[in-house]
């Protein structure tokens, strides 16, 4: 299987402090990755590396290489603007813009440059239905996103990336904040998104882990300990700490 | 769903490169202008002291530089704006500290809910207003208890500056006390004392350096403070501590040259310069020594 | 508890009673002021409020004075200083929350704009006159006198503008970067509309400041006397307060009560723009709580 993202002897440092040490990992495409350990281990800065979103942090250094379509993201070819169209993310809380559920979608279409109101249109009901929000909101599309409960938010901010049509969407413990519901249904749109994108998604959740993902990586104080098929790291873990992880000693 | 084009990335970083062009000049501006504030006060101040020595212009007890034979010794005028400091700052301190205390420590929400926006509105009304206020109300006021009183007299103006700056003083003191945690002042009641005690010995102390801010703030605003003295204080230059006497400030004599007819490079004009670097340092150094009362605040909390 | 403890006990409490009573009526004292203020200016000024008050030009008698050319004037440099602060002070904010560099120089920068924010206005005024007056040749003109209240309020809307800016949500910028959008694109899509009605409040009380400045413009050469309809930037001028302060300056006592019906017409424009602050940030509130 082909990897998307190759990422290769990746060390990143807050300032004096190194919060990744020789991170290596091939990401593959159409599938669901799914980073676990227990807080401060790393996960989310590690996801954060993979579309720069690192950048808006003062006083942070990255070494090593991320290879996507063959070119180091952080080379000087890749913008990180462009990448960020191409690696989409979503974020822990909901954070939809104070506007339409309509703008909220379109927003970055229309940043760059698509402002079609028949490829917006298409868009907006394309994606509702992918995140299958469709039927509960199209009545008020051009109404507050902000009207919308924490589950349907969250599924507006996953409609939102995707509409950008990215090749991968990072999802940053997307259902921490959502009630057991709402976190049931972004897990069932997790795995039918799979078919058109790569997705790779934090969670401070094991079973959750288990539930949606095929691959796994378990972080543990900034380093990789075991990345494989979920199904191998949760049933046949090769390391100790692993192990001691997912069995419940610490965490 | 079919493929979107967008746009190319060069015009967006044409665009985005040409407006951080345009914002760092736009941050640049307020350099110039303290370059501008700096360069047009001290340039007429330089050429002013070509002609009279600086030690005249700062122990000179006399100050007539538009009536023969002149003297241009600025005391007088800093004593004036001295006296005019000293009584608003009699009213704005205590009672500014007062209403701060009550409306932070004592008042109901309700209470403080509604008092509070009338601070405001009194920060908002023009200084010319109370300018007027003082000439045509406090000024007659004080005539009838003090027959002897000038028309124009340092008490009504002070008056009328001091209660300008008493929500200055109040916002500034109160969002300090505010700011002082409730566990502080629990551990206090826990000890069974009064509220009044709590204030004294808690409240007030942990946010001693913001209400020392506010009060030199007021004394620099007071320093500052143009139409009220123009208006109310009179125009005549003296070394006196009678507040019931005409007297003038440095931003009163700024004015009255403005208002008559100097012509330019004269030598009365460029007086109105080097009392304006005067005016503009005393109430530099007072906010700067202000500011770094608000700083030891922050730093402890 | 002893007799001596309980008496004790009694004193403090009295003490606290007392106390509460004083800090009141420091509070009351404002209130009361306010009142007496207001109350004064309309007694004296009421009766001299008319149409013809407002269209009229200033006149020897006082039964035939206006303010109208003062009305213009002030309109005049108002919207002019509107015109060059706002843009200037709100992109100032923008460079110093969004695109400056953490360092010294821009440290410097801020701490110059605290400065600049205690600088007594009259100091404007001498900047405005040795700058704008003279060096840029605008003359005493209605140019002149806005490029000087501009400066003079910038500080207030940069401070203003700033706080709002950082009042945006960072996980709503995170979330406009995340869909690939460059800095402006962010500014303008998110940062901007979020914190617009905290940037106009702040923007309109500056404003409102120099609606009621006379000093500065005293020193600019504002005109004592105006007999003619300012008609552009060009025109010399003269504004609402510099009118209210001649005329309280007048030997005629009727004149004082003129100034009084200058000021009524002065307090209800300031009334004006201060509700539309005012409304505006109470809309900005309710939409905080979403």
């Amino acid at each position: 299987m082909e990897p998307i993202l190759s990422i290769r002897n990746l060390n990143f440092y807050y300032g004096e402090h190194k919060a990744l040490k020789d991170v290596n990992m091939d990401i593959y495409k159409n599938n669901v990755t799914a980073f676990i350990g227990p807080s401060g281990c790393g996960k989310s800065t590690f996801l954060r590396t993979l579309n720069r979103m690192n950048d808006f942090i003062e006083n942070v250094k990255v070494e090593g290489n991320i290879i996507y379509e063959g070119k180091d993201i952080y080379s000087k070819e890749m913008e990180p603007v462009e990448l960020r169209r191409r690696i989409g993310m979503v974020f822990q809380k909901p954070n939809p813009f104070p506007k339409t559920i309509y703008e909220n979608i379109v927003y970055g279409l229309r940043k760059n440059g698509v402002n079609k109101k028949e490829v917006l249109d298409e868009v907006v009901e394309k994606t509702l239905k992918a995140v299958a929000l469709y039927d509960e909101v199209k009545d008020k599309i051009h109404k507050s996103a902000l009207e919308l409960s924490g589950g349907q938010q969250q599924r507006l901010c996953i409609a939102r990336a995707i509409a950008m049509q990215p090749d991968v969407v990072l999802m940053d413990e997307p259902t921490s904040a959502l009630d057991p519901i709402s976190t049931m249904k972004i897990e069932e749109l997790v795995l039918e998104l799979k078919k058109d994108y790569t997705i790779i998604i934090v969670t401070h959740s094991m079973q959750q882990a288990a539930r949606i993902s095929d691959y796994t990586a378990f972080f543990l104080n900034g380093e990789v300990v075991e990345y494989d098929e979920t199904s191998k790291i949760f049933s046949n873990p090769r390391d100790k700490r692993t192990e001691d992880y997912i069995t419940g000693r610490f965490g | 769903m079919r493929r979107i084009e967008f746009e190319g990335k060069e015009r967006m970083n044409r665009l985005e490169k040409a407006v951080k062009i345009i914002l760092t000049t736009l941050g640049l501006i307020s350099i110039f202008t303290t370059i501008g504030i700096i360069f047009s006060l001290f340039e007429e101040t330089f050429m002013f002291f070509k002609e009279v020595s600086i030690v005249e212009f700062l122990t000179g007890t006399k100050w007539t530089p538009l009536i023969e034979p002149t003297h241009f010794g600025v005391l007088p005028l800093v004593a004036g704006t001295m006296l005019i400091v000293v009584i608003a700052g009699l009213i704005s301190i205590p009672l500014g500290l007062g209403s701060a205390i009550y409306l932070s420590e004592y008042a109901p929400k309700k209470v403080r809910k509604f008092l509070k926006p009338i601070l405001e509105v009194l920060a908002g009304v023009p200084s010319i207003v109370y300018g007027y206020f003082a000439l045509t109300a406090i000024t007659p006021l004080i005539r009838n208890i003090f027959p002897e009183t000038s028309v124009y007299n340092a008490l009504s103006a002070g008056i009328a500056v001091g209660i300008m700056t008493i929500p200055l003083v109040s916002s500034m003191s109160e969002d300090a006390m505010m700011a002082v945690p409730d566990s502080l002042r629990n551990g206090a009641y826990a000890l069974g004392a009064t509220k009044l005690e709590v204030t004294k010995d808690v409240v007030i102390p942990t946010a001693m350096s913001s209400i020392v801010a506010s009060f030199i703030l007021a004394i620099s605003r007071a320093v500052g403070e143009t139409m009220i003295v123009a208006m109310a204080a009179g125009s005549t230059p003296k070394l006196t501590i009678n507040p019931l006497e005409s007297i003038q400030t440095m931003t009163g004599y700024i004015v009255q040259i403005s208002m008559g007819d100097v012509p330019y490079g004269s030598l009365a004009y460029k007086t109105l310069f080097a009392v304006g670097t005067l005016l503009f340092l005393i109430t530099f150094i007072l906010n700067v020594i202000s500011r770094h009362f608000v700083r030891k605040y922050r730093r402890a909390y | 508890m002893n007799n001596e403890e309980l008496k004790r006990l009694k004193k403090r409490k009295m003490l606290n009673s007392v106390m509460h009573g004083i800090f009141l009526a420091c509070t009351l004292f404002g209130v009361i002021v306010l009142a007496v203020l207001m109350i004064d200016i309309l007694r004296k000024g009421l009766p001299w409020l008319s149409f013809d008050f407002l269209k009229n030009f200033p006149s020897r008698f006082p039964k035939k004075s206006g303010i109208y050319p003062a009305l213009l004037g002030s309109l005049w440099v108002i919207l002019l200083t509107a015109i060059i602060a706002f843009p200037i002070g709100v992109g100032t904010a923008i460079y110093l929350e969004e695109y400056a560099e953490d360092n010294r120089f821009t440290e410097f920068i801020k701490l110059n704009i605290a400065n600049l924010a205690g600088v007594p206005s009259i100091i404007y005024g001498m900047l405005g006159l040795a700058v704008f007056v003279r060096l840029f040749s605008m003359g005493r003109t209605i140019l002149a006198a806005s490029f000087t209240m501009a400066i003079l309020i910038l500080p207030i809307i940069i401070i203003a503008s700033q706080e709002a800016i950082k009042s945006v949500p960072s996980s709503l910028k995170q979330a406009s970067y995340a869909l690939g959008t460059t800095k402006w694109q962010t500014v303008t899509g998110v940062i901007i509309p979020y914190a617009l009605p905290g940037i106009l409040t702040g923007s309109i009380l500056a404003i409102s400041r120099a609606l009621g400045e006379a000093a500065p413009l005293i020193v600019v050469g504002a005109l004592a006397y105006v007999s003619f309809i300012p008609k552009g930037p060009f025109d010399q001028f003269t504004v609402l307060p510099i009118q209210i302060f001649n005329w309280a300056g007048m030997p005629k006592k009727e004149f004082q009560d003129v100034a009084a019906a200058g000021i009524i017409v002065l307090l209800v424009i300031l009334l004006g723009v201060n509700s539309v602050a005012i409304i505006l940030r109470n809309k900005y509130q309710i939409r905080m709580k979403d």
